[in-house]
């Protein structure tokens, strides 16, 4: 623990990638290998179930420091972190811990997975146990990893380095391995560690890789932004073009018999879409597929709203499977007959695919439906990039984002990178909004103490005039309530979205100023702020939403500037937002 | 009879007729230490510890200064007025008035743990006392001093032997001497940045004793940028002041902010020392239950925080807006200034 514990401080408190890189490799030098396939399951981004819950946890830490509710929670909004703030608010510790010198693999395998199975009162006893032998450091690790929120500022690709170094190996090689450490289902061992790190076999392909297991994914080949003039790519015909669809990314791996569904966040997801590993049943074993989840009705995607409602549950019911029937929408191919294909050129892969699809397709439906889809070229019948360019134009009416862009001899590279070739995502500009900023709340983290959350509105009605709004937000700041403005014939402001990104740090500094100067009201963490800031608001798409004030549910908002040459009264109204709605689906 | 009042100007005294660190110009103020958001120029008349008359001209130039040694008092318009060290920086004290048997105390900045560059904080007896609350929340609790300097040798060591200087930001006043007077002298030379240096003067000339610092200007041999400490105010970090450490240097903060992972991160250097000159959360609870008071008013910091918790433990406590602590009005923005 102590070990580990140094490591994470020395991650968390440098900048510099060199000192986190050298810092995790001279860990993985020292600490005995069941510690080591902890911390790199920790470090990849694992996160064991929660062994207590965070209401006890904090319950607990209360009553043990003796502190009003009121205040621990002030200190809870002052630090920004649960776990912290209990670090900080225990009684200084009694002794340091008997076992502390031991490592991470018995302080996760002895003390801490334990605690889930002991009863209610025997946990909390234990916890505070843990709790005095640990230093603030000490147990504020401890809280993040019993409550499985464990994180530091470190990428996966810098302990895929390090590991890499450690043993001798093309960091790529150490990525592929790596792929399902860190889900939730595995439970690291010392073996599963010296895999990773294994010498690879040389020389004869027939033999496994070592690290390699049934049913792993490839790292994902992630696609980058494209914002250039269009023109720079040079010849269309070098590129593949596919529409980029708003699903779930998504490796579909078929071993041993069963079909295992990977999600990009390598979160194994096979339960959630049972229709699917049904249907693919049939695929030779040694297949791995890429490609887009959707939920596919009349032929085309519906929105993402209706596939939201279909991630994350335990059980899936057969209601839901029909209302939401999902399909794979398949882009690339990994693997075949075990066989990998990653370093094959794009068209290769490309030409693999729809010779596999050609044959699976017919046996690959589930529920009279058909779940195996081929993502379709648009680049063959139009030759030019104004032609493309004119087409994209549709891609919000077709339910989707704009178009992918996969150079044609780019093989399958790891993570998001450009040196093995490139996929670009063009995507359509975001849909946006005037909206005016109405609460606000203290960030995390990096942003604890600053007012970074914000709740966006637009005009219920829009105002007659500036003097209106001016009116509006008179009547918000002397604390009346809204029932009373719009009896005297005021419009209301309705709030509609959240936003927390899209500002530099200086313009979050100037805005934290204006909500302090401009509060009018606290519940809670919440300020109610005097409307006077207009913003604009981005986001990728819009839909219906019951469980929305305003009706209305947007995807991935985010801020795009502060508009302080639009006066309040200018701002949007419902009606504007409404009319951004995708025209069949208003009714 | 209120002893101490708020006014625009600053902390009044009614009956004596003089103010208490005020932040707008007035005939008579009584200054409890000489950082500028409590020492402003343009005053007609100054009154503070003897022990600060160094620091205090070092900042402010020229002035019509009348001083007391701790301990010791005079009347004006009635009132005894008495300075009492607050342990805060060199020359910091609180200021305690009495009046017709009421006896009030207002503390200014001050923290209780011990520094080797100024006299430690005396509990005053009164009936009430007028508190800084700057860490006013339980969860600020500082480590014992010799812990924190370990952590600085260690990093300054190590980094000389990679030969990186050690680029450590710190108030220029007080933080920059107590650095200064507690790590080991002996691991290398020591840089300061001319804001501090001017301060380690009139801290040597007060008769405290510092290890020898030079300016960047005094360095003849340019090794030394590869193993010095460099103290400099958080305004260097980023400025030309920086670039004789070439691009290889390490940076760190010592500031008691540095407590939390947000404030450290946010501060944007490799390490964070906290190290405070105001007092933690139990020693501002220590301090005020040393004093006796009744009645407690809350100053900058964590204004609202303090004073529900002193009712909740029977005080009679109430709030005064102030000036002091940057423009953090009775909120919960910590600035970096003279924590």
């Amino acid at each position: 623990m102590k070990a580990f514990a140094e490591l994470f401080t020395a991650l968390d408190s440098s900048t510099s990638t060199t000192h986190k890189l050298q810092a995790l490799v001279a860990y993985f030098r020292d600490a005995p290998p069941e510690d080591a396939a902890w911390a790199v399951y920790f470090l990849s981004g694992g996160k064991p179930k929660r062994t207590v819950p965070t209401r006890t946890l904090r319950e607990v830490a209360r009553n043990v420091s003796a502190l009003p509710d009121w205040l621990f929670e002030e200190c809870y909004q002052a630090v920004g972190d649960l776990a912290e703030t209990i670090a900080h608010v225990l009684p200084l510790p009694l002794a340091p811990a008997h076992d502390l010198g031991q490592g991470l693999a018995h302080w996760m395998e002895k003390r801490i997975l334990p605690l889930r199975t002991l009863p209610d009162e025997e946990r909390i006893e234990e916890v505070q146990r843990c709790w005095m032998e640990l230093n603030a450091q000490q147990r504020f690790l401890f809280v993040k990893l019993v409550g499985g929120g464990f994180r530091v500022g470190v990428s996966k690709l810098l302990v895929t380095r390090a590991l890499a170094q450690m043993g001798g190996l093309d960091p790529k090689r150490v990525a592929t391995r790596l792929m399902g450490y860190a889900d939730a289902s595995n439970r690291p061992t010392q073996a599963q560690y010296l895999s990773l790190i294994a010498p690879e076999n040389q020389g004869d392909v027939s033999q496994p890789q070592p690290g390699v297991l049934a049913g792993q994914p490839f790292p994902f080949f992630l696609a980058h932004p494209f914002q250039d003039g269009i023109e720079t790519l040079g010849a269309v015909s070098d590129w593949l073009v596919e529409w980029k669809f708003d699903g779930i990314r998504a490796q579909c791996v078929k071993d041993d018999g069963r079909v295992w569904i990977w999600s990009r966040g390598e979160e194994l997801v096979s339960e959630q879409f049972p229709e699917l590993c049904a249907a693919f049943e049939a695929w030779p074993d040694g297949t791995t597929l890429d490609g887009e989840i959707l939920v596919w009705v009349n032929d085309q995607p519906a929105g993402f709203n209706t596939l939201q409602g279909r991630l994350n549950r335990k059980l899936v019911s057969k209601k839901l499977m029909q209302d939401a029937p999902v399909v794979f929408m398949a882009y690339d191919l990994l693997r075949l007959n075990h066989c990998a294909w990653v370093d094959q050129p794009q068209h290769a892969r490309r030409t693999q695919l729809e010779a596999f699809i050609d044959t699976h397709r017919a046996h690959s439906d589930h529920g009279g439906l058909p779940r195996l889809l081929l993502s379709h070229c648009v680049a063959t019948s139009h030759g030019t990039w104004a032609e493309l360019e004119t087409l994209r134009q549709q891609s919000r009416a077709r339910g989707v984002e704009g178009f992918m862009l996969k150079h044609k001899d780019a093989r399958y590279g790891v993570g998001r990178t450009k040196a093995d070739g490139v996929w670009w995502k063009w995507k359509i500009d975001p849909m946006t909004v005037d909206c005016v900023l109405v609460y606000a709340q203290r960030g995390h983290g990096r942003r604890a103490s600053l007012y970074t959350d914000y709740t966006f509105a637009v005009w219920e009605t829009p105002p007659a005039d500036a003097a209106q709004a001016q009116a509006v937000a008179q009547a918000i700041a002397a604390g009346e309530k809204v029932e009373e403005t719009t009896a005297r014939g005021l419009p209301r402001l309705v709030p509609f979205a959240k936003a927390y990104s899209g500002l530099t740090d200086d313009e979050f500094n100037q805005v934290d100023r204006e909500i302090r100067k401009h509060t009018v009201d606290k519940f809670g963490p919440v300020r109610t702020v005097v409307p006077t800031l207009v913003f604009e608001l981005g986001f990728e798409a819009i839909s219906l939403s019951n469980r929305h004030k305003s009706g209305v549910a947007v995807r991935f908002p985010r801020m795009l500037r502060i508009r302080t040459d639009k006066p309040l009264h200018e701002a949007d109204s419902l009606a504007q937002l409404m009319a951004l709605l995708p025209a069949e689906k208003t009714t | 009879m209120d002893l101490i009042v708020s006014r625009p100007e600053g902390l009044y005294c009614p009956p004596g007729d003089f103010y208490i660190d005020p932040w707008r110009k007035v005939d008579r103020a009584v200054i409890t230490h000489a950082h500028a958001d409590h020492a402003r120029a343009g005053h007609n008349h100054y009154l503070c510890a003897a022990a600060g008359e160094g620091v205090l001209r070092a900042r402010l130039g020229h002035l019509n200064l009348n001083t007391l040694g701790y301990g010791e008092s005079l009347v004006h318009n009635g009132v005894r007025i008495s300075l009492h060290p607050a342990g805060h920086v060199l020359g910091s004290c609180q200021v305690r008035l009495e009046h017709q048997g009421e006896v009030w105390v207002a503390s200014g900045d001050y923290k209780v743990q011990a520094d080797k560059t100024c006299t430690p904080f005396e509990p005053v007896k009164c009936h009430t006392f007028i508190t800084e609350s700057t860490f006013g929340l339980p969860v600020y609790r500082w480590q014992d001093d010799a812990n924190i300097y370990t952590e600085i040798n260690h990093w300054w060591a190590s980094n000389a032997a990679q030969g990186k200087a050690s680029v450590l930001y710190g108030y220029s006043f007080g933080k920059a001497q107590r650095i200064l007077a507690g790590v080991d002298s002996s691991i290398g030379p020591i840089v300061c940045h001319s804001a501090a240096q001017a301060l380690n003067t009139a801290y040597r000339a007060s008769g405290v004793n510092l290890p020898a610092s030079m300016l960047v200007s005094e360095v003849q041999d340019r090794q030394v940028f590869k193993t010095c400490l460099a103290i400099a105010p958080p305004s260097a970090q980023g400025a030309a002041w920086m670039k004789r450490f070439g691009s290889a240097y390490s940076d760190a903060f010592a500031s008691g902010w540095m407590l939390l992972r947000g404030s450290r991160r946010r501060s944007n250097v490799d390490q964070g020392f906290v190290l405070s000159d105001h007092a933690d959360w139990p020693g501002l609870m220590k301090a005020i239950g040393a004093t006796g008071a009744e009645n407690v008013i809350v100053t900058h910091g964590y204004v609202n925080v303090m004073v529900r918790w002193l009712q909740e433990q029977g005080l009679n406590a109430r709030s005064f807006v102030t000036e002091y602590g940057g423009d953090q009005a009775a909120d919960d923005l910590p600035t970096e200034t003279s924590a």
